[in-house]
C-alpha cells in the first residue's frame, strides 16, 4: 500500500481582523526548481547550504537597465559595483555586458585589472586610496574619484613625480531632501567644499578634471532624490565650464537603486513598492535633460548602481535543521543558513520558500540560522507553511553584498554555483575548507603540544 | 518572582488518554470552536484525525500505529509531533485537565 504524504498537524488560533505581525500567507507555490535545476538536487550535488546565481536573470536586468535610461538619455554608461559582488565570473558577466568597474580599494582595483580590465574603464572611488594604489591607478590612466583634500594633494604630489596628468573627478555629498544625508563621503555641495576642491584642481593644472561624482544613499526609494542630485552636479559642471571654459566628460550619479527586497519594518512588500530602473532613470534624465548643458555638450551619464542589478538574480538554498517552541509557545525554525553568509537578513525581510509541496496551512514562525548566537535571526516572524526537519528552502534576492560581506564564522562558507544561460551548471566558488583557514594560520614552537 | 511563562511544554504527565473538551466542536472540514471562550481554530487534517482518535480514548501508542500505517513517516518524529500538537491543545485550553475529569 502506498503511504500518503505526511504533514504535521498543526492548530492555529483564528484571529480575523487582527493585525498580524507575522504578516499575511506569501507563497502559495513551492520554489522546487531554479532555470531547471532542482533545488533538491543541487543540495545533493552541492551541499546546503548553496549560493545559485542565475546568469539570465543578471543579463536581464542589465537590459532593463540599460533601456529604462538609453530610451531617456543619449550618453549612459554603467560601472559595476564590484563591493555588491565581486565573484570573478559575475563581474565578467557585467564587463561582457559593457559595464566599466567601480571599486573602492586596492584590493578591488587588483581584482579588475586581474579580470583584464582596462585601466582606463576602472572609476576608483571611496576613502582610502594608498599611495601605491593611487599610483598604479594613474600609470593605468583611471579615472580617480577623490573623496577628501589629503587625497587631492597626494595626488597632486604624484602627479608630479610620475610626470602624468591624471584623469580625475570630484565625489560630492549633498542635501537631496532624504534622510539620512550622506555628508561622510566626498564634498559638501551646499557648503561650497565641492567648489573649492574643483578650483584647487583647476588652478593646480596638473589634473585633469573630467568628471563629478555623488552617491546620495543606499537602498534608495525616492527617485526624485536623483533628480536633485543631477541638478545640483549639472550647476557644478556648468559653473567649471562657465570660470575655466573646460567641459566636465561625465556625470557620475553613483548606485543606491532600491532593489525589490523588503526593507525591515516596511508595512508594502518591496515588490510592489520600490521604484523601477524607469523611475529612477526619468528622474536623473529629466534633470540632466533640463539643465543648461548645450545639445551636443551633454556629460555622459554614469551608474553605479549593483544592488538593483544584481539582487533577485541570486538565491541562497538551504534545509531545515529543527522545529522546536520557544518559551511563549511561538514556533522557531532552524535553518542551517546563517547571519554569517546572509548578511542582509540584518536589513531586509527575505522571502523564504518551501522547496517542496505543501498545503494552504501555515504557522506563524520565528526562522533562525545555525549559529550559537543570539544574533543569528533570519526572519524575526513569518507565516510559513509546515516544514519537516531536512525539508529544503529558497530565500530570494540575496545576489548584494552577501557574497562580499559573508564571513566565516563558526562555520566554513558555501559553494556558489552558476546556471548560465544554456541552464548549464557552473561552480564558480569552491566552499571553504579547513585547510583554507589553518592555512593562514601560524602556530609558534613552543604551542605545537597540547599533551605534555 | 520570576514571571509565569504562558506556554508550558506540555501537558502533565498523567493526563492519559487525553480527553478533548467535551463541548468544543471539530468540523471535518477542520475548523474547531470552542463555546466556552468563543475562541476558534484552524486544524489541518491530520490534526483533525487525531482528535477524533483522541475523543475515541485512544492512547498515544493506538494514535501512532494508526497514524504510522497510513502515512509515509517514522515513529519517531511523529511521536515529537504529536507531543507538541498536545502541548497546544492544552496551552490553548482545550483538553480537560484531571482535576475536572475526576469532579
Amino acid at each position: 500500500m502506498i503511504k500518503m504524504r505526511y504533514e504535521r498537524p498543526v492548530i492555529k488560533k483564528l484571529e480575523n481582523g487582527m493585525p498580524n505581525k507575522f504578516g499575511t500567507r506569501m507563497d502559495y507555490e513551492p520554489m522546487t526548481h531554479i532555470d531547471g535545476h532542482s533545488v533538491a538536487k543541487l543540495i545533493r550535488e552541492y551541499g546546503s547550504p548553496l549560493f545559485v546565481i542565475s546568469e539570465k536573470n543578471i543579463r536581464s536586468m542589465v537590459k532593463k537597465a540599460r533601456r529604462a535610461f538609453e530610451t531617456r538619455y543619449p550618453k549612459v554608461q554603467f560601472a559595476w559595483s564590484y563591493k555588491t559582488n565581486y565573484v570573478n565570473a559575475i563581474c565578467n558577466i557585467f564587463h561582457q555586458e559593457g559595464s566599466w568597474a567601480e571599486v573602492v580599494s586596492g584590493f578591488e582595483y587588483d581584482k579588475a585589472v586581474s579580470l583584464g580590465v582596462d585601466g582606463r574603464k576602472i572609476i576608483f572611488n571611496g576613502p582610502n586610496k594608498s599611495e601605491s594604489d593611487l599610483t598604479k591607478a594613474i600609470n593605468n590612466d583611471s579615472l580617480i574619484h577623490i573623496d577628501h583634500l589629503d587625497e587631492l594633494y597626494t595626488i597632486t604630489e604624484l602627479a608630479d613625480t610620475l610626470k602624468k596628468r591624471p584623469r580625475v573627478a570630484v565625489r560630492v555629498n549633498m542635501d537631496t531632501g532624504v534622510y539620512p544625508m550622506w555628508d561622510r563621503f566626498g564634498f559638501n555641495y551646499e557648503n561650497g567644499q565641492a567648489w573649492d576642491a574643483l578650483n584647487k584642481i583647476m588652478h593646480s593644472g596638473k589634473m585633469e578634471l573630467v568628471g563629478l561624482h555623488c552617491h546620495i544613499g543606499t537602498f534608495m526609494l525616492s527617485p526624485q532624490a536623483y533628480g536633485v542630485a543631477a541638478t545640483k552636479l549639472a550647476e557644478l559642471a556648468l559653473s567649471v565650464e562657465q570660470k575655466f571654459k573646460h567641459e566636465i566628460k561625465y556625470i557620475d550619479l553613483g548606485g543606491g537603486f532600491a532593489s525589490k527586497n523588503t526593507l525591515k519594518g516596511s508595512y508594502l512588500p518591496g515588490t510592489d513598492t520600490n521604484p523601477s530602473f524607469n523611475d529612477f532613470a526619468e528622474a536623473i534624465s529629466t534633470a540632466l535633460l533640463n539643465s543648461n548643458f548645450q545639445k551636443d555638450r551633454l556629460p555622459l551619464l554614469i551608474l553605479e548602481t549593483g544592488r538593483a542589478l544584481i539582487d533577485e538574480a541570486a538565491y541562497l538554498l538551504g534545509t531545515v535543521i529543527s522545529n522546536k517552541r520557544s518559551s511563549t509557545g511561538r514556533r522557531n525554525t532552524i535553518l542551517d543558513i546563517g547571519v554569517n553568509i546572509l548578511f542582509t537578513s540584518f536589513w531586509y525581510d527575505h522571502k523564504i520558500t518551501p522547496a517542496q509541496p505543501f498545503t494552504q496551512y501555515t504557522e506563524d514562525t520565528c526562522v533562525y540560522g545555525p549559529l550559537c548566537m543570539n544574533i543569528d535571526v533570519i526572519r524575526e516572524s513569518t507565516s510559513l507553511p509546515l516544514l519537516n526537519k531536512g525539508d529544503h528552502v529558497v530565500i530570494h534576492s540575496v545576489g548584494a553584498y552577501n557574497m562580499t560581506q559573508w564571513m566565516q564564522f563558526i562555520t566554513l562558507r558555501p559553494n556558489i554555483v552558476l546556471i548560465d544561460m544554456d541552464e548549464k551548471l557552473h561552480l564558480i566558488r569552491e566552499k571553504e575548507s579547513i585547510a583554507d583557514i589553518n592555512g593562514k594560520e601560524r602556530i609558534p614552537e613552543h604551542l605545537r603540544k597540547i599533551n605534555g | 518572582m520570576k514571571e509565569k511563562m504562558r506556554y508550558a511544554a506540555s501537558p502533565p504527565a498523567n493526563q492519559e488518554p487525553m480527553k478533548l473538551r467535551k463541548n468544543v466542536a471539530v468540523s471535518e472540514a477542520g475548523l474547531l470552536f470552542n463555546p466556552v471562550t468563543g475562541e476558534s481554530f484552524s486544524v489541518n487534517p491530520i490534526g483533525v484525525e487525531i482528535l477524533k482518535l483522541i475523543r475515541e480514548d485512544r492512547s498515544v501508542d493506538q494514535i501512532s500505529e494508526t497514524i504510522l500505517e497510513k502515512y509515509n513517516i517514522d515513529k519517531t518524529t511523529f511521536e515529537k509531533d504529536y507531543h507538541d500538537f498536545v502541548g497546544i491543545l492544552y496551552n490553548h485550553n482545550l483538553i480537560e485537565t484531571n482535576e475536572e475529569t475526576n469532579d
